[in-house]
């Protein structure tokens, strides 16, 4: 574990970095497309999301025009458990590396280790992104279809549920996914282990809005709501109260991208300067 | 994944080798001897004592300097509610028309009417709109009371907005008599006899046929320091929704055993924060008085800005779910990672027995890890939790008790259906993430985490009814009052089952894991 037991490799002479990046990435790719788990995953991310809403959707009334409800985070409600698979997309990108002892044989043929690791980010993120879209696109089809029967009408003060904020809150829904799956891969390269590294992110995740919600002092309770990821993170799917939110949308994904760096920060730390 | 075999050589039992003793053994050795586990269950305990010193102080609803200083802020802090006989919060503000009775006596009342109204707006100069609008727990009747302090003992008889007939006593009882509602058609007797400390109910619809409700003791009426003396009279009460309510009560018959004296009139409470929202009026034609009492009531304390328990010092079971899922999980992915579950499966080829030896081995880890972790928040929160300026609801022992080993048995049911998926799985990241999602979704939907608070619109009580999160109930201290109308809600700590349904909900969740575990550890290779 001394610093001084690790030699690191000489960079690479100008021209050959983009090379060898995409060489990288090449393999990680081949990793990632050659093994049925992530795809299941990612496929248990997009069932996940439709399907619980629209459960959500089809349970969800409206009676009146201050309801409360908001009719994006009624169809996304499905985010609350695919976060987790999605959280599982990237931790076990790098935790089964570890688990297999292929993070060896990975670090032999890439001693470089940041472009390993980077490389599978960017693996992670290009199917992540996909497959996110697809869930969000799926739960906004079927609150669309439901919700507006559910008396979320321009009566009830819910206008078309197409308009330029819906929009943002989808694509923010499919980003947030992304950015905790990417969180996770983090994690993940910085404590090497699966089951530690899922742990660690679904407390992140479910703790910070327990615990708001079951404390009384408010301020503490928006604090929290600020610091965490989910809460501050979902503050993007919101459409209406936009004035009590917390944080303002883009804001709360903001919060989730600095948590998002700091892990990948954590991670790739630990990777250049730990032993494998 | 899994081919079709003969069935498995099962070899007969060898009493000596096989015992059931040695394979608890042998899962202890392997579940102690790594320093991780160990490590992650002492987290646990951790956890949940660390989270009990946060959520039973700064879950303040008033501003707390806990420095050496000493005590809360009177200024922000409203003044504490008057304490029942049993120690309990309550609330004791009402309208009452009062005679003090010396002795033994007897008061009877017809009721021919009950009427109330709700605040609907803001009105003009200052004075809420009204509506009608009675309360279901709307009240008017008569009542023997210790005295005019408020939290005294007391039983009443009374009829309600649509509860019919009840007598109450000592703010947590309630007993039902006549149903229906009251009117000019259908009037409503009630009577209440006093024989030294013992209040009998009695109600009646023609004032001719008497059926007694309860009898009641209530040892606060013979104390000596005022010589017998009581309070009687007639009095209404209108249960606040949050907007100001009034209730009216016309009383006729008035028939009292002792020779009469004037009415007094008392808003008990007065005024102020404990006491009534608005003050009474009466008016008397003939033998018909018509008593009106704005905004009180008669009940214990509940909801979860108004009262507090040593509940709240174990909101950190949440935290200590975790790394127990986790290290529940690792026991048995971790053989399957390290190809351990060979050697296991050899010493142990009746896979049933090593299924129960791994699962008694988790569930006493659990349960250890969780009695002790809540006993020790509990004895961190109970004297923190007077600083956050909350009335705090008293809890017996024996509730504590149940607090504790329903604790200790939440964490031992989720550690084996955590261990149960991860046979079922045999990886760790998907058995720990369907754990916990299994665990933790359901009651962040309950609580509604969205940014308008209620944000998912479908979680209902069902998730906290029918999944293993359901055992949180276990951990309930406050009890529910049927006769107060109030949001009993999961973040105030009100749950929908009782506290023993809700732990076996989890029981049910982690037997069917267990039962799926079992079917598939002998139906496949390894």
């Amino acid at each position: 574990m001394s610093l001084a037991a690790r030699v690191f490799p000489p960079p690479y002479p100008a021209g050959r970095a983009l090379r060898a990046a995409a060489a990288a990435l090449k393999a990680e790719w081949t990793k990632f497309r050659t093994v049925a788990e992530p795809f299941w995953l990612l496929a248990g991310v997009v069932a996940l999301t439709v399907a619980i809403g629209a459960a959500a959707g089809s349970a969800a009334r409206c009676s009146s025009a201050s309801c409360g409800l908001d009719p994006a985070t009624v169809s996304y409600t499905g985010i609350y458990p695919a976060q987790a698979v999605a959280a599982m997309v990237g931790v076990l990108a790098v935790g089964n590396e570890y688990s297999t002892g292929m993070i060896k044989l990975s670090l032999t043929a890439m001693p470089h280790r940041l472009t390993w690791l980077f490389a599978k980010a960017a693996v992670v993120t290009a199917p992540v992104l996909a497959a996110s879209a697809l869930a969000v696109a799926g739960a906004a089809l079927a609150g669309r279809l439901t919700l507006p029967g559910h008396g979320f009408t321009p009566a009830h003060g819910y206008p078309s549920l197409t308009t330029g904020t819906d929009l943002r809150a989808a694509v923010g829904t499919v980003l947030y996914l992304t950015l905790i799956a990417l969180l996770s891969l983090g994690v993940a390269a910085a404590v090497r282990n699966s089951a530690a590294a899922i742990g660690v992110v679904l407390g992140l995740l479910y703790l910070f809005p327990i615990a708001a919600a079951v404390i009384s002092n408010a301020t503490i309770a928006r604090h929290l709501n600020q610091i965490g990821p989910l809460p501050a993170g979902l503050d993007v799917q919101a459409t209406t109260g936009l004035n009590s939110l917390p944080l303002t949308p883009w804001q709360g994904l903001g919060v989730v991208a600095l948590w998002t760096a700091g892990a990948l920060l954590l991670g790739a730390l630990a990777l250049k300067f730990r032993d494998a | 994944m899994t081919t079709p075999t003969a069935a498995p050589h099962r070899p007969p039992l060898n009493r000596e080798r096989e015992r059931f003793w040695y394979l608890i053994h042998g899962e202890w050795t392997k579940f102690r001897t790594v320093r991780g586990w160990v490590i992650a269950v002492l987290v646990t305990i951790l956890a949940i004592t660390a989270f009990a010193f946060l959520f039973s102080d700064i879950s303040a609803g008033c501003a707390v300097s806990s420095g050496a200083g000493g005590t809360a802020s009177p200024a922000s802090c409203p003044p504490p509610p008057p304490t029942g006989p049993g120690g309990e919060p309550v609330q004791d503000a009402f309208y009452f028309l009062h005679q003090p009775l010396t002795s033994n006596g007897t008061i009877t009342v017809q009721l021919t009417s009950l009427t109330g109204q709700v605040a609907i707006g803001p009105g003009s100069n200052g004075q809420s709109q009204m509506g009608s609008g009675l309360q279901p727990w709307s009240k008017a009747g008569i009542i023997i009371k210790e005295n005019m302090s408020q939290g005294s003992a007391y039983a009443a008889m009374m009829v309600t907005g649509s509860n019919g007939v009840r007598m109450q006593w000592d703010y947590v009882n309630d007993r039902p008599g006549l149903p229906g509602s009251v009117s000019a058609s259908a009037p409503r007797w009630l009577r209440l006899v006093r024989d030294g400390d013992t209040i009998t109910g009695y109600d009646s619809a023609d004032g001719t046929q008497w059926t007694p409700v309860d009898t009641v003791t209530l040892p606060g009426l013979t104390d000596p320091k005022q010589a017998g003396t009581v309070q009687a009279g007639l009095f209404t009460a209108a249960p606040s929704t949050g907007n100001a309510t009034t209730t009216t009560g016309v009383f006729q018959h008035i028939g009292l055993s002792w020779p009469a004296t004037r009415w007094t009139a008392t808003n008990v409470g007065g005024t102020s924060q404990n006491g009534v929202g608005q003050p009474g009026t009466f008016s008397q034609s003939g033998g018909v008085l018509t008593v009106t009492g704005g905004s009180g009531d008669i009940a214990p304390l509940v909801g979860g800005a108004g009262v507090i328990s040593i509940q709240r010092a174990l909101l950190g079971t949440f935290f200590g779910l975790i790394p127990l899922i986790v290290v529940a999980a690792m026991f048995v992915t971790g053989e399957y990672r390290r190809g351990l579950i060979r050697v296991s499966l050899t010493a142990a080829p009746r896979r049933g027995r090593l299924l129960a030896a791994k699962a008694v081995v988790i569930a006493a880890v659990g349960f250890v890890a969780g009695a002790v972790a809540a006993a020790l928040a509990l004895a961190v929160g109970t004297p923190v939790l007077p600083r956050t300026g909350i009335p705090v609801w008293p809890v017996s022992l024996l509730t504590e008790a149940r607090m504790v080993v329903g604790t200790g048995a939440l964490l031992a049911l989720a550690g084996v259906l955590a261990m149960a998926i991860a046979i079922i799985v045999r990886r760790s990241a998907p058995a720990i993430t369907t754990a916990i999602v299994v665990i933790f979704i359901p009651y962040l939907l309950t609580v509604g985490v969205g940014p308008q608070g209620g944000g998912n619109g479908g979680g209902g009580d069902w998730l906290l009814q029918a999944t293993p999160v359901a055992a949180m109930a276990v951990q309930q201290a406050l009890p529910k009052y049927y006769q107060v109308a109030a949001p009993y809600a999961v973040v105030g700590g009100y749950y929908p089952l009782a506290p023993w349904a809700g732990l076996a909900v989890e029981c049910a969740w982690a037997a069917a894991a267990l039962a799926l575990a079992f079917f598939l550890l002998r139906r496949r290779d390894v």
